[in-house]
């Protein structure tokens, strides 16, 4: 079996400050981190690796620098790396961040199953798997937390905010996982001293074959036209004293007189 | 830095650096409560770091000095405990490996590597920096050795599978009269005592161990008959690179400790940073974690390429002890009164730097070697 696993390189907060003149993400001082639902597709991908056999090839696109979350993949145990970097594609949207990723799957060819993040934890806009997904012509599942792979048949289970929904999928396909489906190993120290060593290949937009005009900022429909933030919400915080029954008393009487008991 | 890592040592860096963040450092105040934390044990285990120092063909991670240096310094920065512990099992390990024939090795270095505890057994009750003095004897028969006596301060007793023993053979010899053996856990007639309430680093485990008429194989003998004494010292200057990582690494714990105080504490109506009485301490501590870094790093990297390193690892040990012990008073005096509190982990980590100083190697043994070695140079 051979498997794609998509990895983004992500600013290492949650909690991402942008710039208020710009609006722009601001990166200095935060340290660069793997997606960390990428992390637990490559944790997937591992596992069905040792389950079923075949290979693993870790792909990402961005900067140069971008290369350090594909080294962490190898170290986790991918067997091979592809960096997508090209200052055309620069800029790009969803829809030409999809199109070289379908188009460096493509050159690779192959696969049985494409692994992504249910979304990139600085955009999140979750729209770069299945578009990867429909440029390839193939079907996918997104919010993934457990998979099995039968006779070619890919079977998922989804979570969804108020039940678990079972998919079984004809493979080739691509799927989306949560955090939930597994805890990313650490790399070992013995895995890190042979991460290096594995194929790595670099590529860009011409080796892909990408149309020039579906790639950077000419193939972007969608563009930011303004990033803010929320107006932060003034909360009313009261703080009550006494043993549970006289807390418990003041807390519904403060409800009350709200209005909102 | 003057060291430069490879690519490679820079991912193990930030691997173990993220491991500590998120596994070693939110128990350790648990451990210093409770003592050894097996589930953590578990997890170290897994993240392959009990077998980094351990050479691939025995499927360990094949890490030089400065490897597990860089894993020492990373974990004190969340656990001087757990920094102990790790120290130990590989300073046991490398005993073996160094000094081991193929079948010990081929026997050994595989357990070491998937998670079987390995403690080294030097000090006595009766003998400590007087290391020569031990009195545990090891009495040749037909079919092997028959052992007498009892270690103390052992790190890891009590948790190991394993230990590696230091014993008299030839009392009359002195120190050409030390062999080393290697003995499981559950040997009949060793019996380990209860746990020492120790001062710091109590997430590792210190035991007395006593040995009554221990029986032991012929192939218990590890290495040469009579070259105990200079296995063990000659360990001894990886034990002491890696406690001056160690005590690096918690130095720089407690300066970020203190620095992040510093800025949210506020007195006269601005953060207790603005002052220089507060300030400056930062500029001194900074500089002097960047030392002890480097006398460890330069240390390590003197050991890999074969050279010798007992003066330099003495002196960045005795340096890095000593200074880390100042810095956590420095930093707990940014605390003010809650540096006293067991609430702020401040004072945990004072506990812990303080024990390095003694562990080993004394800093007044320390200063023998280092000043001896000094004034013997022409």
């Amino acid at each position: 079996m051979k498997t794609l696993v998509f990895v983004k390189q992500v600013p290492d907060t949650d909690d991402v400050k942008l710039d208020p003149k710009t609006g722009n993400i601001m990166r200095e001082g935060v340290q660069s981190v793997i997606n960390p639902f990428d992390a637990n597709g490559v944790e997937t991908a591992l596992q069905l690796k040792e389950k079923y056999g075949g290979s693993v090839i870790a792909i990402s696109m961005g900067p140069p620098q971008a290369d350090d979350v594909l080294k962490k993949s190898l170290a986790m145990g991918c067997d091979e790396s592809v960096l997508i970097s090209d200052r055309a594609l620069g800029g790009a949207d969803t829809l030409a961040t999809g199109y070289p990723l379908a188009k460096a799957a493509e050159k690779i060819g192959d696969y049985d199953l494409i692994i992504c993040g249910r979304h990139a934890t600085d955009a999140e806009t979750a729209q770069t798997g299945p578009i990867i997904a429909a440029f390839l012509g193939i079907p996918h599942v997104t919010l993934v937390d457990k998979v099995e792979i039968e006779d070619g048949w890919a079977v998922c289970r989804r979570m969804l905010p108020d039940r678990y929904e079972t998919v079984k999928v004809k493979l080739p396909a691509l799927i989306t996982v949560c955090a939930e489906i597994n805890s990313p190993r650490y790399p070992t120290p013995m895995n890190i001293m042979k991460a290096l060593k594995k194929p790595r290949a670099v590529w860009n937009a011409e080796e892909l074959g990408c149309d020039p005009s579906m790639i950077g900022i000419p193939g972007s429909p969608s563009s930011n036209k303004k990033i803010f933030e929320p107006p932060k919400r003034n909360t009313d915080t009261r703080f009550f004293e006494g043993d549970t029954e006289a807390l418990a008393r003041a807390i519904v009487d403060a409800l009350e007189a709200e209005k909102l008991i | 830095m003057l060291i430069q890592l490879t690519e490679e040592q820079k991912m193990l860096r930030d691997m173990a650096r993220e491991f500590t963040r998120n596994e070693i450092a939110p128990r350790d105040k648990w451990m210093d409560e409770n003592g050894f934390d097996w589930d953590l044990c578990k997890k170290i285990t897994e993240a392959g770091f009990m077998g980094a120092n351990i050479p691939e063909q025995y499927g360990g991670g094949g890490g030089g000095i400065v490897d597990t240096t860089i894993i020492a310094n990373e974990f004190a920065k969340g656990s001087a405990s757990i920094a102990t512990f790790v120290g130990g099992h590989w300073l046991a390990s490398n005993l073996i490996l160094e000094n081991g024939t193929e079948e010990q090795r081929q026997k050994y270095m595989p357990l070491a590597v998937e998670g079987k505890i390995f403690a080294f057994g030097l000090t006595e009750a009766s003998a400590g920096s007087d290391a020569a003095g031990i009195k545990s004897i090891a009495e040749e028969t037909e079919d092997g050795w028959v052992l007498n006596g009892g270690k103390a301060w052992i790190t890891n007793s009590g948790v190991a599978d394993y230990y590696v023993i230091l014993a008299l053979t030839e009392p009359e010899l002195g120190t050409k009269g030390i062999s080393a053996f290697i003995m499981p856990k559950d040997t009949e007639g060793l019996a380990v005592g209860k746990f020492e309430e120790k001062m710091g680093v109590r997430g590792s485990a210190t035991c007395e161990l006593a040995f009554n008429n221990i029986r032991l194989p012929k192939d218990a003998l590890l290495g040469t008959r009579g070259k105990g004494f200079v296995m063990a010292m000659q360990t001894l200057d990886i034990g002491r690179i890696s406690a001056a990582a160690v005590c690096a690494g918690i130095a720089e714990h407690a300066m970020n400790l203190a620095k992040d105080y510093a800025n949210e504490r506020k007195a006269f109506g601005k953060p207790i940073k603005a002052f220089q009485g507060v300030a400056f301490r930062f500029a001194d501590m900074y500089a002097e974690i960047k030392a002890m870094e480097l006398l460890a790093f330069d240390a390590a990297t003197t050991k890999d390429a074969g050279g010798r390193c007992t003066l330099d690892a003495a002196a960045a040990k005795l340096f890095a002890t000593e200074r880390a012990t100042q810095i956590c008073i420095q930093a707990q005096a940014v605390f003010g009164g809650n540096g006293m509190s067991k609430e702020y982990d401040i004072e945990r980590l004072l506990r812990d730097a303080r024990v390095w100083t003694v562990m080993e190697g004394s800093t007044e043994i320390l200063r023998m070697i280092v000043s001896g070695n000094v004034l013997a140079q022409k």
